[in-house]
């Protein structure tokens, strides 16, 4: 299949009005801190619309045509007519009296996913935390130890908090309330953490303006 | 004795469970047994079972017979207690709210598709918030980000409004599909949230980067925001933009409450119980590390 040539990044005009496009949509952007106005509206117009198509386009040469159209039409890969059909049958919503067709593929693309990703929680949500868990209290080691204590006793007063089968009333209650000490000092490492690496977001964008754009930094 | 003279007189299927087909035991014999698998077999890609997940398969088939035994005490209409999450009377103070000021609700499943557990939990919670908005004839806005998840959205509202006996106020319109592009998402509701000023923000699903994004500008616009996640690194940010925040597993047990559907209560008991259960295998197996016992860790180890 042909593509259009990338002319972007080997002509010199193209680069020049791509920078101050990006410029100019990060600065419409950025105008939403002040308060909603015109220019942010047109941004998030133009990022919305864009989006959009450029994933219809994305799933139509990514996922239709080399998992579906070729190798039904090109490779004579006739079960594949089941997937298409359910694929069809999902467009009946657009018919009110045929729109209940397109819960069978609802059922199966819910049904088909949850038996695939089950496998995968099962081990990496559930077996492997576990085993990551049993950790012995006393290593011989004064630090080690306490590490291993704060863990385990986080673990179990964090499952405890979200045991919804009893009221958190007396001990039970107590073990709920260090659960949830457990729970926020790590969302706010958590935040802490991703604050940071949003910062770095902020300054990747700042120097595309400042050294992209406006050339003041080198 | 014959099978057929063991009586379940409370949970009938449980017999199917217990006692299977003979097709299915041979099926699962052939899968143990079949002559290309063993222990030493290095190439598992030829074989149709993986002796290193014995445990996951033990593990699974427990914690599933768990759930279903729960699933039917609660279809025969056996009590089963949850207790009460305090996030649900802030979303019945945030529609009130909404209806009392005149202004609309705008309700978010957050971004991933419907093969997540969580948009699958937010379209639970979607359905009764509907029902509640209906009830006060407060619009109620929803706009979806994955494509599949709009026929779901659509009809738990249309639903919603039907259980609350008005369903010619459903509008089809306001559930809207927005991009399935995360960031060109979350523009598209800050746009809905500034030019329509909900008074009440609904966020629940699972989020990423868009979590603050969406948060803050609630914030700024004065919306009363209740949200909802399992992605445990959005939750701080919708600690600190939104009045209440309903953490984790909280947002399954939610929906379980409010549909009060069996199989949700009956997924949740049972999944508490395996709480309580890892709770003993931690406990107890910390308690054998620490005597120098390791056997009983390496169970709980998959290759």
């Amino acid at each position: 299949m042909q593509y259009a040539p990338t002319v972007i990044g080997d002509n010199l005009m193209w680069d020049l009005i791509g920078i101050w496009f990006a410029a100019l949509l990060t600065l419409c952007v950025f105008s939403f801190l002040y308060k909603d106005n015109p220019f942010y509206k047109f941004a998030e117009h133009l990022f919305v619309g864009i989006s959009a198509g450029y994933g219809v386009t994305l799933e139509y040469y990514n996922v239709f045509l080399p998992n579906l159209w070729r190798p039904l039409t090109q490779q004579g890969k006739l079960i594949l007519v089941v997937p298409f059909i359910f694929g069809i049958l999902l467009f009946s919503r657009f018919f009110k009296n045929y729109s209940w067709f397109s819960r069978w593929s609802m059922a199966l693309i819910i049904g088909i996913y949850a038996g695939i990703t089950i496998v995968g929680y099962g081990s990496g949500d559930l077996i492997l935390q576990i085993n990551a868990n049993l950790l012995p209290l006393w290593t011989g080691k004064w630090l080690e130890s306490l590490n291993n204590i704060i863990l385990t006793i986080g673990v179990i007063t964090g499952l405890i908090y979200f045991f919804f089968s009893k009221e958190h009333k007396g001990a039970f209650g107590a073990g709920a309330k260090i659960g949830t000490w457990f729970l926020m000092i790590s969302f706010g490492a958590s935040f802490g953490y991703t604050v940071m690496s949003r910062m770095s977001l902020l300054i990747g964008r700042i120097y595309f303006l400042m050294a992209g754009w406006l050339g003041i930094l080198h | 004795m014959s099978l057929n003279v063991v009586k379940f007189p409370v949970f009938p299927h449980l017999k199917k469970i217990i006692f299977p087909p003979r097709w299915l035991i041979l099926f699962f014999l052939f899968l143990i047994l079949n002559p290309v698998s063993s222990y030493a077999q290095e190439d598992l890609s030829s074989s149709w079972f993986n002796y290193h997940r014995v445990n996951m398969l033990v593990f699974l088939i427990f914690f599933f017979a768990v759930i279903v035994i729960f699933i039917e005490r609660a279809k025969v209409g056996k009590s089963l207690f949850i207790r009460r999450i305090a996030g649900l009377d802030a979303i019945e103070e945030a529609v009130g709210r909404a209806t009392e000021m005149g202004k609309p609700v705008l309700y978010i499943s957050g971004i991933e598709d419907v093969d997540n557990i969580q948009t699958v939990a937010s379209m639970i919670i979607l359905g009764n918030v509907a029902k509640m908005v209906a009830g006060y004839e407060t619009p109620l806005y929803v706009p979806v980000c994955m494509p599949f998840v709009v026929p779901i959205a659509e009809e738990r509202v249309k639903e919603g409004y039907a259980a609350a006996g008005k369903p010619e106020a459903y509008n089809r319109d306001n559930v809207r599909y927005i991009s399935s592009e995360q960031f060109a998402y979350a523009a598209g509701v800050n746009g809905i949230m500034m030019r329509e000023k909900p008074a009440a923000n609904l966020m629940f699903g699972s989020f990423y980067a868009e979590s603050l994004l969406m948060a803050e500008t609630g914030l700024a616009t004065g919306a009363i925001q209740v949200a909802g996640t399992a992605n445990i690194h959005q939750l701080p940010f919708f600690i600190v933009a939104c009045d209440y925040t309903i953490i984790g597993e909280e947002l399954f047990a939610t929906s379980a409450y409010l549909s009060k559907e069996p199989k949700l209560l009956g997924s949740l008991k049972g999944s508490d119980l395996a709480k309580a259960i890892i709770m003993i295998i931690l406990a107890v197996g910390a308690l054998l590390d620490t005597l120098g016992i390791t056997h009983f860790a390496s169970w709980f180890y998959i290759e």
